[in-house]
């Protein structure tokens, strides 16, 4: 061993990379353990539509060549990885070997393009949600409450769009009241310097609380009257074929999702306030000391929060997934399934938005699988949880929270 | 930061500092100092008052707000009092203070979970998860081993509904202890796998799911040889059973093991300063994961007592899995109770009373629609967690009433900072 650089990395291995850059890599042996990884799921990619290969033999092959490199991955050192791509291939043979042996029909109504339109469908509320997350705890505040958050949204945004007679008005109403219970959180969380996780419980409670009682009052406990004016899909026309059946038909919100996690990356990692947010949720008090008010900081923040939450929980109720429905406690774990996607994502939005993808997709292939197993297709909603749970475990890599989140800030 | 407050002896305790509180469980010591039982008590006012308003203002006449208040107090069956008798069948009083009880007795236990993990340090959310987890697992030897000796069953269901249920809260234990995951993610995210595979578990052709009649998602009853005994009413009539007993009990057990044991020692000592603790010898470690594992024990015993005594019907449904919500109200007991013993058990009664006052108990109440009264019940439960998370509120009445005192020419209490 050589000379090592900060990062415990051979300072020869670096200058060669530098030297050779396209050989180098291709030698290291974290390319081929994500290339076994890809090729992993490639083995079960190919048993499905569009390719959908009937014998097992390709999908055997794919996922043998995906372990030999895992294996080799392995040899060299990088033994999380090598094993990852061992444990990819084996899947990927596993889940190929099955997809054969089940019916074609079957197989082309669980895989096609409304699949992905599907995960995009499911995805976008997390994302909303999730963006809020990362504004929040960017700037220091942990938002347990997006549950409640999202859940004032789908109400108030269901009875806004039927009241007001536009979705419109929905969208307005849903914002603003997820504003003003942010506010109200952010008041407790910042000003009265609450602990944030009971401050956020107590935002869950009282939102199944307030919108179950307006449901009973303003409805009399029975749903909401049919006709309300629902949130337009974007028709996109002369799509050819898949591209046409995936994203031909997405709902406003979904293409405004995408839309969202751009802006949210520019504004958090290109522009002063997005330093100024960041500086807020590392560091409060150096923050402070530049002369940033960091009340200000986390109280916008934390507001925005709330604002994209209900966003996201009115596509709830007014999406295409309720078509202007309201249950009691409908959110149902999504404002935890945001919060999840947001430390997934190691709170950043193209990260958030992957995981809150990975998560639509989950959703979407439960709902899918019910041709085979109606009972065994449900447990396709525990996949976000578990991720999450091995994610911060520590075991597909770190997830570093911003310093000070969590942490009330005071004065001096 | 600021000192544990451990010392009896007459120096007033150090001012507590504003601007950091420290680790959870010393921020509520501070509260516990600041107030003791009558900053509760001011929060369950305040909480009922602004519901009382809601009301008021919904329904455009505070007389009809105060006559739907009353309603619910009569649902709990607190005006047994007035009527006592024994006789369940014929006693509606009598009937809603049994329900009371039952609800009582689930809402000890899930509180002590969540208040357990708070005297070391750990905000366990996860009480709804291994309230299931205890739930399912009784049901599952409750319906299962039928020719056992009754006593040998009923304890080995509530066993191993107890255990199952600390294994599951100990994966977050030793997420923590081990690779410091916090366990306010950890515990969220076992409450959602929990809720999904209870979900699987429950639904049609699901393992747990009763075979002999495949449309419907409920699982299979308790046989009767697992039921536990109802000394008041009986199991037709939904009596109390002896798990209000075993609630009572805990509530002593969990006096004793964190105020008299050595383990209560070294928890408490790692809730307040971990590093302390450690400097101390203390395997901090193992305090973590020991004490997420019995709290949750208490929650896994709850849902054992629920699904053993009939509070669920001996059964458990997949449409029942989102209505259940005594492990989050847990979280609300133990945050009214202090975290004590005594206050969890009075904070239980309290929500026992509201929830299932609100709701069953109202009956057919020309006043007030009972599905309304039972969210009037999540709003005031919100309304009093949120008040009870503002510490920096409570200290600040605590010092302005010694600022008071001072002013008004008695001893001089320590300078303010």
């Amino acid at each position: 061993m050589g000379k090592q650089d900060r990062w415990g990395l051979d300072v020869s291995t670096w200058a060669a990379r530098l030297e050779n850059p396209i050989s180098a890599r291709l030698r290291d042996p974290a390319t081929t353990g994500y290339l076994g990884i890809v090729l992993g799921a490639f083995a079960a990619f190919i048993a499905i539509p569009p390719i959908e290969a009937r014998t097992i033999t390709w999908p055997t092959l794919v996922g043998l060549v995906a372990i030999a490199l895992g294996i080799w991955t392995v040899t060299r050192g990088r033994r999380r990885l090598g094993w990852g791509a061992v444990a990819s291939g084996l899947l990927g043979i596993g889940l190929g070997i099955l997809a054969t042996r089940s019916s074609a029909g079957n197989l082309n109504s669980a895989f096609d393009a409304t699949l992905v339109a599907q995960t995009l469908g499911f995805a976008t509320p997390l994302v909303f949600a999730a963006m809020g997350g990362i504004f929040s705890e960017r700037s220091g505040v942990v938002n347990i409450g997006l549950e409640g958050m999202m859940l004032m949204g789908a109400f108030w945004g269901v009875y806004g769009a039927d009241k007001g007679g536009s979705w419109v008005v929905g969208l307005l109403l849903a914002a603003g009241v997820g504003g003003v219970t942010a506010l109200v959180y952010a008041f407790f969380a910042i000003q009265l310097r609450a602990d944030q996780i009971v401050g956020g419980t107590a935002i869950n409670f009282l939102a199944v609380g307030i919108t179950g009682f307006f449901f009973v009052l303003l409805y009399n406990n029975s749903p909401i009257p049919n006709g309300v004016s629902l949130l337009p899909n974007v028709h996109i026309p002369g799509l050819p074929g898949f591209l046409g059946d995936s994203i031909g038909d997405l709902n406003i919100l979904t293409w405004a999702s995408f839309a969202l996690v751009i802006l949210a990356f520019l504004v958090l990692f290109k522009t002063t306030i997005g330093l100024r947010i960041r500086a807020c949720g590392e560091h409060p008090r150096a923050a402070d000391t530049v002369g940033i008010n960091v009340y200000a900081i986390r109280y916008a923040c934390v507001t925005l929060s709330g604002v994209l939450a209900a966003i996201g929980g009115m596509y709830l109720s007014e999406g295409p997934l309720g078509n202007g429905f309201f249950q009691f406690n409908m959110t149902n774990g999504r404002g935890f399934i945001a919060l999840a996607a947001v430390i997934f994502g190691n709170w950043r939005p193209f990260g958030a938005f992957w995981a809150a993808i990975l998560f639509g997709f989950a959703d979407a292939l439960a709902l899918k699988l019910q041709v085979y197993s109606d009972s065994a297709s449900t447990l396709f909603h525990v996949l976000p949880y578990v991720l999450t749970l091995v994610a911060v475990a520590g075991v597909i890599g770190r997830t570093v929270a911003p310093a000070a989140d969590g942490k009330p800030y005071s004065k001096q | 930061m600021t000192a544990p407050g451990q010392s009896p002896s007459p120096p007033a305790p150090p001012e507590p500092e504003f601007g950091d509180p420290g680790t959870l469980a010393a921020r509520l010591a501070i509260k516990q100092r600041a107030g003791g039982i009558v900053v509760p008590i001011i929060t369950v006012v305040l909480a009922i008052f602004i519901s009382i308003l809601v009301v008021a203002a919904t329904e455009h006449s505070f007389h009809t707000s105060l006559l739907a208040f009353q309603e619910i107090f009569r649902g709990t069956g607190l005006n047994w009092i007035v009527h006592p008798t024994t006789n369940l069948q014929t006693s509606i009083p009598a009937y809603n203070l049994s329900q009371t009880l039952l609800q009582t007795s689930t809402l000890i236990l899930t509180g002590l979970a969540v208040a357990f993990a708070f005297r070391c340090g750990m905000f366990n959310i996860g009480g709804q998860g291994q309230y299931l987890v205890g739930l399912l697992v009784a049901n599952w030897i409750g319906v299962s081993f039928a020719g056992m000796n009754p006593l040998a069953h009923v304890l080995f269901a509530m066993v191993g509904g107890t255990l199952a249920a600390a294994a599951y809260a100990g994966i977050a234990g030793v997420l923590k202890a081990t690779v410091g995951a916090h366990e306010v993610i950890s515990t969220i995210m076992l409450n959602w796998i929990a809720y999904w595979t209870a979900s699987w578990l429950l639904g049609v052709g699901g393992p747990l799911q009763d075979s002999s009649n495949p449309t419907s998602p409920v699982s299979k009853q308790v046989v009767p040889g697992a039921r536990l005994p109802d000394f008041w009413g009986n199991q037709g009539f939904q009596g109390v059973h002896i798990g209000f007993f075993i609630a009572l009990s805990c509530v002593v057990v969990f006096y004793v093991l964190i105020n008299r044991t050595t383990l209560g020692y070294e928890v408490r000592a790692v809730g307040f300063n971990p590093d302390a603790a450690a400097y101390g010898g203390i395997n901090v470690k193992k305090n973590l994961i020991r004490a997420m594992a019995i709290s949750g024990a208490f929650a896994g015993l709850a849902g054992a007592i629920d699904m053993l005594g009939g509070t669920t019907n001996y059964q458990f449904g997949q449409l029942d899995i989102p209505f259940s919500q005594v492990g989050f109200i847990g979280i609300a007991v133990a945050l009214l109770g202090r975290n004590t013993a005594v206050g969890t058990l009075l904070a239980a009664f309290l929500f026992g009373a509201l929830l299932y006052g609100s709701f069953h108990g109202l009956g057919a109440s020309s006043v007030i629609d009972p599905s309304l009264a039972t969210n009037l019940t999540y709003i005031i439960q919100g309304l009093i967690v949120l008040f009870i998370g503002a510490d920096v509120l409570i200290l600040s009445v605590w010092n302005s009433r010694k600022k008071l005192r001072w002013r008004w020419g008695s001893k001089t209490v320590g300078a303010s900072t």
